[in-house]
């Protein structure tokens, strides 16, 4: 007996895209006929890889192609990837909640997946009617929500509101009932898509720590979606990055995010594309730091640096960039319009500079997200991800506490002001 | 990828299409928790609601009992072969508004609970079987104001009303009744999802399958050429001998009775397998 729980073998998913409901009787008829000579699904051939950014010539696309990995018993295993990379496709196989194309699961154990919390909770019932039937739904019998009950209540410390109905709820309020009720699910394996995204941080530890402690303690194998990095690292110990429906990479959790990192962020600490003679470009990206190596100084003056090529006259062209940080979410974005300052009428390079004063955004790593499009409602040229990867210091900048990571997104301007109470503490009585 | 051993047990296996037949029974059966549930929700979610709660389920099957006295009994003057026309027309309602109510509700299945099937994985039959259970406490409650009804006629001395044996049959009658409206709703709920202007089809249908069942004048009055064509509907011979075992008039036939049987055990099939195959897609292309 192994003690691998999970077993992936070769699962592919093929989509269609476009209208669905329109057209399918003439292509289901196709199909038959097809099946009826014995040849291969006329539709299923012209399937190509999973690549948003390239605009496909056919309507089928492989979301999945050819997964294969193996999770043992007590394994916390993360799947990281960016938005389309195949990964909730892939949990909504393991969930059963859609058929692979082809390939095949195996799984030991009883297998609950978490791609929402508060799955089929109804407003009209109370706190304690839909812990039974969000329970039942997650997979419990009664008998064993019975037995967790008042720990699902205690958890989600909502008592005295047990016998609300849950539409007079606070949205807090129902997002812990339903994230408690979810942290008390026990079965062999749990699959967990991004639903820590939402609740107050405390009570995102307070799961994340319930989690951990099950998996450590009761040997429970789980499997974790997820864009945050941090919650990736500090509950995972092995981790699959996913690529255009396929895996990329598997390893420790440091190995993959490192993958992740390096595979997306260019290395380059400037962008460059020689310019395209049948469509306009992105040619050059410059971050300006005020240290060397695209180090920079908080509060310091930051220039950000985009030349554009376009081969023909571009109308009401516009150029704007994202700073995002290592979590994937955009800080800031800035932008120019053809409007307010003439851009792109005519053929050639045109070389863009924005100023920042002060450039206010917290220490941290960051890259930045450029858009090249037409007016609004056009075409869109360029997108560039993840170029000019810089990072920001908070040297120079005295405080009598060390800086911290993360403990904000950027640094405001502001006047203080300190003075000692004429009227004494009776004032604050009343 | 390495191979396994043969001998290693795995609890689930996801793969790309099962067989037609593989329904997996145990597992509905782990779940009859959840359908429990379901139904519970159905019930006090429909009853809260509402200002009036329950008295809702009266008043609709009394109001419509009074316009059919009116125009059908009434102006159109429709034979109720010697039945008085309240009781006639509150038995046929009564049954009817179950077997609308299962069919209609089962069918938009899918449309109904898109958001849930979309999230989590559960035996699916488990909600149209919800679905058949809960409109059944609805049944009972109606049936009640038809059986009020009926004890008054009963002990009232001038009507003729000739309850008998048969009435023993019941049970089967809404056996057959529940069975049917849930295959075709599954029947129809599975093309829904690919071939939406079904959805249009229904609501009509339904209505025209109405006046294709002796609801609002007795098998008896219909032309005897055309008989055969409404004894066509497996639900008429269920309407017929429901009318039989509780008022003495109507037209009883075991042959009918078995027909309707075989009717339903057919289109469950049919309808289970085709559901079990949607079920597995539905998602993709909904």
């Amino acid at each position: 007996m192994s003690d691998t729980v999970i077993q992936v073998d070769t699962i592919s998913k093929l989509y269609q895209l476009g209208e669905i409901s329109t057209g399918t009787l003439s292509r289901d008829v196709s199909r038959w006929w097809a099946r009826v000579r014995g040849q291969e699904d006329p539709f299923q051939k012209i399937g190509e890889a999973n690549d948003r950014t390239i605009k496909g010539t056919s309507d089928y696309v492989w979301a999945l192609k050819d997964i294969s990995f193996e999770v043992k018993q007590g394994e916390v295993l993360g799947i990281i990837g960016r938005n389309g990379a195949g990964k909730s496709t892939f949990l909504k196989i393991l969930s059963r909640i859609t058929k692979p194309t082809s390939g095949r699961i195996r799984v030991k154990g009883r297998i609950a997946s978490l791609l929402e919390v508060g799955t089929g909770f109804h407003p009209e019932l109370t706190g304690r009617e839909n812990i039974f039937l969000n329970g039942a739904i997650l997979g419990m019998t009664k008998a064993e929500i019975r037995a967790k009950f008042d720990e699902i209540v205690d958890f989600a410390g909502i008592e005295r509101y047990i016998d609300t109905p849950v539409k007079r709820y606070s949205s807090g309020m129902y997002v812990r009932l339903a994230f408690a009720v979810a942290a008390h699910l026990e079965p062999e394996i749990l699959v967990i898509d991004e639903v820590l995204a939402v609740g107050d941080a405390e009570f995102q530890k307070k799961c994340l720590g319930k989690m951990k402690d099950v998996s450590e303690r009761e040997g429970r194998t789980i499997l974790f979606v997820s864009h945050d990095m941090s919650a990736i690292s500090t509950l995972t110990q092995r981790a699959i990055l996913m690529d255009h429906g396929q895996v990329s990479h598997i390893g420790t959790t440091p190995e993959t995010i490192n993958a992740y990192l390096n595979r997306y962020v260019k290395k380059n600490l400037i962008y460059t594309a020689p310019p395209s003679d049948s469509r306009p470009q992105i040619i050059r990206a410059e971050v300006k730091t005020n240290l060397p190596n695209n180090h920079h100084t908080c509060l310091a003056p930051l220039v950000v640096e985009i030349d554009v090529h376009t081969p023909f006259p571009l109308r009401g062209a516009s150029i704007s960039f994202q700073v995002v940080n290592n979590r994937d979410q955009p800080i800031t974005h800035l932008w120019t319009f053809d409007s307010e300052r003439p851009m792109c009428r005519e053929a050639g390079i045109y070389q863009l500079r924005c100023d920042i004063q002060a450039f206010r955004v917290y220490m941290g790593n960051y890259t930045l997200k450029v858009y090249f499009s037409g007016p609004p409602g056009g075409e869109t040229y360029q997108i560039l991800e993840y170029i000019c990867p810089f990072t920001v210091e908070m040297f120079e900048l005295y405080r009598e506490f060390k800086w911290y990571p993360g403990t904000c997104t950027y640094l405001e301007n502001a006047e203080w002001v300190v003075k000692k109470s004429a009227t004494g503490s009776s004032h604050y009585l009343l | 990828m390495k191979s396994t051993p043969k001998e290693e047990k795995w609890d689930l296996e996801i793969e790309p299409l099962s067989g037609l037949f593989d329904i997996n029974w145990r597992e509905l059966w782990q779940y009859r928790d959840l359908l429990g549930l379901f139904v519970r929700r159905d019930i006090v979610s429909t009853y809260k609601q509402t200002v009036l709660g329950p008295l809702w389920f009266f008043i609709q099957p009394i109001l419509t009992t009074l316009i059919y006295v009116l125009i059908f009994g009434n102006i159109a003057g429709i034979s109720t072969g010697g039945v008085p026309k309240v009781l006639f027309y509150l038995s046929g309602i009564t049954l009817w508004n179950y077997f609308q109510e299962c069919l209609l509700k089962t069918a938009s299945t899918f449309s109904l609970n898109q958001n849930l099937f979309g999230k989590v994985y559960f035996p699916r039959l488990i909600a149209p079987l919800s679905i058949i259970i809960s409109n059944l406490f609805k049944f009972f409650v109606q049936l009640t104001l038809f059986l009020v009804t009926w004890v008054y006629f009963l002990v009232k001395p001038t009507s003729d009303i000739n309850p008998n044996s048969t009435l023993l049959l019941f049970p089967i009658y809404l056996l057959l009744l529940s069975g049917l409206g849930l295959s075709f709703g599954l029947l129809i709920s599975s093309m829904t999802t690919k071939y939406r202007d079904l959805r249009y089809l229904i609501q009509f249908g339904v209505q025209l399958l109405m006046y294709a069942t002796p609801i609002v004048y007795p098998l008896s009055i219909a032309p005897e050429k055309y008989r055969w064509l409404i004894q066509l509907n497996p639900i008429t011979s269920i309407v017929e001998a429901f009318k039989y075992s509780f008022l003495g008039e109507g037209y009883f036939s075991v042959s009918g009775l078995v027909y309707s049987f075989v009717c339903m055990l057919v289109t469950l099939a049919v309808s289970i397998l085709v559901f079990n195959r949607v079920e597995k897609s539905f998602m993709d292309t909904v």
